[in-house]
């Protein structure tokens, strides 16, 4: 979308000892120095901060927002991007209220879940590879018919009274004060990293990321790995779906609205290039616990949710700018 | 030959949209009326305003989300003003609304030209930035109709020849576009720089420069879009023109804007955005519930965008234009 892939020299992750490794190696410390920064300003801004059970609430701030960040990175590396994934929540959820008015249990609403956030996927996925179209068009146009049809079907009403075995999924703990949403994002976490670092798979979404062309030609059957992503990122919108609804306990034709804005900058911020080819799950994971800290420490300080998203949006631009303004000034 | 097949793209998007009035009016008759047709078009003037910046953003191959929170932000800043300071002229505070306008629109343009962030990035950013700051200034307060002045509220609605202001200002707006982008270098220079950049730097144009041009443009409509909108609607609060920017970008890929760039016409994004308009006042006429609406602005995008892939096939141009540049 910017100035031609051609002009710029770009980074290559797969590549052992380049610049590309090394600024890449650079950007996930410099999240981490960040990370740690703003878990010392708010242990010293709030007494209640470094309380167990609040830290554990302060998880619920990114943990199903980076289950669909993890589907999502693969996808923008790959070049593509999903801007429908809240729209997706949304359906996922009314589709499972739905149910719950003909008596549908738990597992059945987890498979509705699941299955509606599939169905997204694999729509957004045809249109893509299919019919060649391009995929930022078509998920605006997706994330309105998806939260669409939810209002439709719900207009100014909700669904509520899910189970408790429901809501367990979003509330639940597991073991102490670890959740079951924290336990879901840590094995996540692992899944996408090893499938994106450490097989053949990730490599090919690396490939087609810098470069469509060559990886056709390499034998990379591009339109199934970015329909499989597509499928991958509506399979994570459903989950996230789930989890959000058990935990709120109703579905509003809102729900999880402007979503899609946070899951992209949290990968973005985690040095995932939205030109595609590079970036890592290790740098989304630290950029999840960035963003999470910082809501919640200022949530401590009673900082309206507006204002905060003025510092994320601060934090997408000023982290992006930062080394850029950097080189450019030692260049001259 | 490119030239037909533009027109003929748009005269498809006339028929559609003729054949949406008459649906109506065969249901429900009175809305093809002159009357109710200039009330579309008042009605959409807003809209189509913003997406004509946003046609010269889309234009260079970037994107401008941050256009309705441009909106609200500068919406509220004259709102505002109007309420602490109501003797100063309603001139002035539209003056100062483009003016604030196209200072939020030159930042953007400045972090996309000087440090090459891509705009979909800053866009997010400056999006969710303008939006907080409308409640920084405001303290998430309204600004009411009984606080402003009666002249800062009549002027859109004041009438001339027949039509609104509001109306005339759209008209104004569509006109110079037409001479900005048909008539002028600047113009051209948008096309080019989304039609090829290479090719752009080679006769001269700077790629950087024009981008920011482009959302130095797209950013001042907005910020004329701000005081319209709340003068017209008489009350400014946070949420004003949530979500806006995506009927925006919809109008623009409805009215055949590429968003691969260096592709669209004025016509086409009037026409994407009165299709648009059109659809919503049709709605609360044939009586189907208004949360229809956000589905078949979806569904309509969607459609629109299959349409045109169809009919311009560039699958082949885009591989070949690819591999012409390796990295």
């Amino acid at each position: 979308m910017s100035l031609a892939e051609g002009t710029r020299p770009r980074n290559f992750p797969d590549r052992l000892t380049g610049r590309g490794q090394r600024i890449l190696r650079s950007w996930e410390l410099l999240l981490f120095v960040i990370a740690v920064l703003i878990f010392i300003a708010n242990t010293q801004a709030s007494p209640y901060f470094l309380d167990p059970w609040n830290l554990s609430d302060a998880t619920f701030n990114f943990t199903e927002k980076s289950m669909i960040a993890f589907a999502m990175a693969l996808l923008i590396i790959s070049g593509e991007i999903d801007l429908s994934v809240a729209g997706i929540i949304a359906l996922a959820s009314t589709a499972m209220g739905w149910a719950l008015q003909f008596g549908v249990g738990t597992p059945g609403l987890v498979a509705i879940g699941l299955a509606v956030g599939l169905l997204c996927g694999a729509f957004n996925g045809v249109l893509v590879t299919r019919l060649g179209l391009p995929s930022i068009v078509v998920t605006i146009g997706t994330m309105s018919l998806f939260r669409g049809i939810s209002y439709i079907v719900l207009g100014d009403q909700a669904f509520n009274g899910y189970p408790d075995s429901f809501a367990w999924l979003g509330r639940g703990y597991v073991f102490w004060v670890i959740t079951f949403e924290l336990t879901l994002f840590v094995v996540f976490a692992l899944i996408y990293g090893v499938v994106l670092h450490k097989t053949n798979f990730g490599r090919h979404v690396y490939t087609i990321g810098n470069n469509p062309v060559a990886a056709r030609f390499s034998g990379i059957r591009v339109e199934r790995v970015k329909m499989i992503l597509f499928l991958l990122t509506g399979l994570m919108s459903g989950i996230a779906a789930i989890c959000l609804t058990g935990r709120l306990g109703s579905t509003r034709p809102s729900i999880a609205y402007a979503w899609e804005l946070e899951v992209v900058t949290m990968v973005v911020l985690g040095g995932v290039s939205i030109l595609g080819g590079a970036g890592s799950i290790l740098g989304v994971v630290i950029a999840a616990l960035v963003i999470g800290m910082v809501t919640f420490g200022l949530g401590l300080l009673n900082v309206p949710g507006i204002v905060m998203s003025i510092f994320i949006g601060a934090l997408l631009i000023g982290v992006i700018a930062l080394p850029r303004l950097v080189t450019k000034l030692r260049r001259r | 030959m490119i030239r037909d097949f533009i027109k003929s793209r748009e005269a498809i998007l006339v028929g559609a949209l003729i054949a949406l009035i008459l649906l109506v009016e065969i249901r429900f008759s009175g809305f093809a009326s002159p009357g109710n047709l200039a009330s579309v078009f008042n009605d959409t003037s807003i809209l189509i305003i913003l997406a004509l910046g946003q046609m010269l953003v889309i234009l260079t191959r970037c994107i401008d989300l941050s256009l309705a929170s441009n909106l609200a932000l500068t919406g509220m800043v004259t709102a505002m003003i109007n309420a602490a300071i109501p003797g100063l002229p309603v001139i002035a505070l539209i003056a100062l609304a483009i003016g604030l306008g196209t200072l939020m629109g030159m930042f953007n343009g400045i972090l996309v030209w000087k440090l090459d962030i891509p705009p979909i990035v800053v866009t997010l950013g400056t999006l969710t930035i303008y939006r907080g700051l409308v409640f920084l200034i405001s303290g998430g307060e309204w600004v009411n109709s009984h606080e402003m002045g009666e002249a800062y509220k009549a002027l859109p609605r004041l009438d001339f020849l027949g039509l609104p202001v509001l109306s005339w200002i759209a008209i104004a707006v569509i006109a110079g576009f037409v001479i900005l982008v048909n008539r002028s270098g600047l113009g051209r220079a948008f096309y080019a720089v989304g039609g090829n950049p290479h090719a752009a730097v080679y006769t001269g144009i700077d790629v950087g420069r024009t981008r920011f041009a482009a959302f130095t443009i797209a950013g001042g409509l907005a910020g004329l879009c701000g005081y319209l909108w709340v003068s017209r609607y008489a009350v400014a609060y946070v949420d004003v023109a949530g979500g806006f920017e995506l009927d925006v970008v919809a109008a623009c890929v409805i009215g055949g804007i590429s968003i691969a760039g260096g592709l669209g016409t004025v016509t086409g994004a009037v026409l994407g955005a009165l299709f648009l308009g059109a659809i919503k006042n049709a709605l609360p006429v044939a009586g189907i519930s208004p949360f229809w609406q956000l589905a078949i602005s979806g569904a309509a995008i969607i459609i629109a965008v299959a349409f045109n892939a169809q009919s311009s096939r560039k699958q082949g141009r885009i591989i070949l234009k690819s591999a012409e540049h390796p990295t």
